[in-house]
């Protein structure tokens, strides 16, 4: 059997894992399912310990970085970046 | 003029980077408009050549464009329309571009949300004109896009990654809807899953003069009351007041930048104003007192 990889990309409202989600995204590796921009107005998880708890593997998290001089008052990307995977056997 | 904007429409604008205008244009363009797109060539109202309506030069003011297309011409010169884009852009903007955006039937995909042209930080802004000549049904996927996203400074398609934003909104519309947006708003495409062709134009417009007090300022003094104290009840009931309108996040702002988008606000309304003390609450004040 192989593995293929699901990857899911949770944005928090804050640093904490279990801080409400904001925005996401889905990337199927096994090609079964596609996930279109603006295709799901409501969250697969509310958290994203939510998602841990439902066996989603945490794999990166945003570092907390102090913003550059001169540019503490702009807001630019989501901050509160999750990437998180599922392996899943093909055939 | 009558149809200038109101401040609230304005607070409402740049705090949300957006105003929606339902079944704005009358139907006798709108099927003008529509039948010359889907016909090509020259048609009655507009010159259509490789499938987009006939451009001008980029910084043409607006007076002298689409004179030779009357259906469109006669679009900007509706009253309510004249309004918005005097009380946004001023009396005789810049033409910057146009474009039809067109979904074809049954597609499998939508666009990537992005910010249109490039990164761009001025704080005068333009706006861009989104014009439906049909009704856009929900399966139809209209224009998505993420309300107060317009002060995030990213360079155009930087933000694909995010398929999807709480609080996104799609575009479901009766013919002749008029969206008015920030340049800076984060939008796309959204999936037409339907048989049906779907059509928006879009036209960008550069300010000519400055953005100051544009619109209907009579009730400026009557709608700017402050600033309160923050945790004052006061401040949170009057929903028509600017400072009001700038204190209301959006749902998927970060907890820790929802104070950021209100300085952001504030900003804009001072140059809107012409009034650098202006406040909301006491978020640039305290920063300001140098003692």
């Amino acid at each position: 059997m192989k593995q293929r990889q699901i990857v899911m990309v949770l944005y928090s409202r804050s640093s904490a894992l279990d801080s409400e989600v904001v925005g996401w995204a889905t990337y199927d590796g096994t090609g079964k399912t596609f996930h279109h921009p603006g295709g799901q107005d409501e969250p697969p998880y509310n958290t994203g310990l939510e998602a841990m708890l439902d066996g989603w593997r945490v794999i990166q998290i945003s570092q907390l970085v102090p913003p550059y001089p001169g540019t503490e008052y702009s807001t630019s990307f989501l901050p509160f970046e999750i990437v998180l995977e599922q392996l899943v056997e093909v055939e | 003029m009558d149809n200038l904007l109101t401040t609230q429409q304005m607070a409402l604008f740049v705090a949300r980077g957006f105003l929606r205008f339902d079944a704005l244009v009358p139907e006798s363009i709108n099927d003008t408009v529509l039948a010359a797109i889907e016909a090509g060539g020259e048609q009655d109202g507009l010159l259509i050549q490789d499938s987009e309506v006939h451009s001008y030069s980029p910084g043409t003011p607006l007076s002298e464009c689409y004179v030779d297309q009357p259906a469109l011409r006669q679009l900007l010169d509706l009253p309510s329309v004249r309004g918005i884009i005097q009380s946004l852009v001023g009396r005789d903007p810049l033409f910057d571009h146009h474009a039809i955006h067109h979904c074809p039937p049954n597609q499998k995909t939508a666009q990537y949300i992005h910010a249109d042209s490039i990164i761009d930080t001025r704080t005068n802004f333009d706006i861009q004109l989104m014009y439906y000549p049909h009704e856009i049904t929900e399966r139809m996927g209209g224009t998505r896009y993420v309300p107060g996203s317009h002060f995030r400074r990213v360079n155009e398609m930087a933000i694909a990654r995010y398929q999807n934003i709480k609080g996104q909104q799609h575009v479901v519309c009766p013919a002749g809807t008029l969206l008015v947006m920030h340049h800076g708003i984060w939008h796309g495409g959204g999936r037409n899953q339907t048989e049906n062709h779907r059509y928006m134009f879009k036209i960008r417009l550069n300010a000519t003069e400055k953005q100051v007090k544009l619109w209907n300022i009579s009730d400026l003094d009557e709608k700017s009351v402050g600033p309160k104290a923050i945790f004052d009840p006061d401040a949170y009931l009057h929903r028509d007041r600017v400072q009001t309108i700038f204190e209301l996040p959006e749902k998927w702002f970060p907890m820790d930048e929802s104070r950021l988008e209100i300085v952001n606000r504030i900003k804009l309304w001072r140059h809107l104003v012409g009034d650098e003390s202006f406040d909301s609450h006491y978020w640039l004040s305290r920063l300001e007192n140098n003692n």
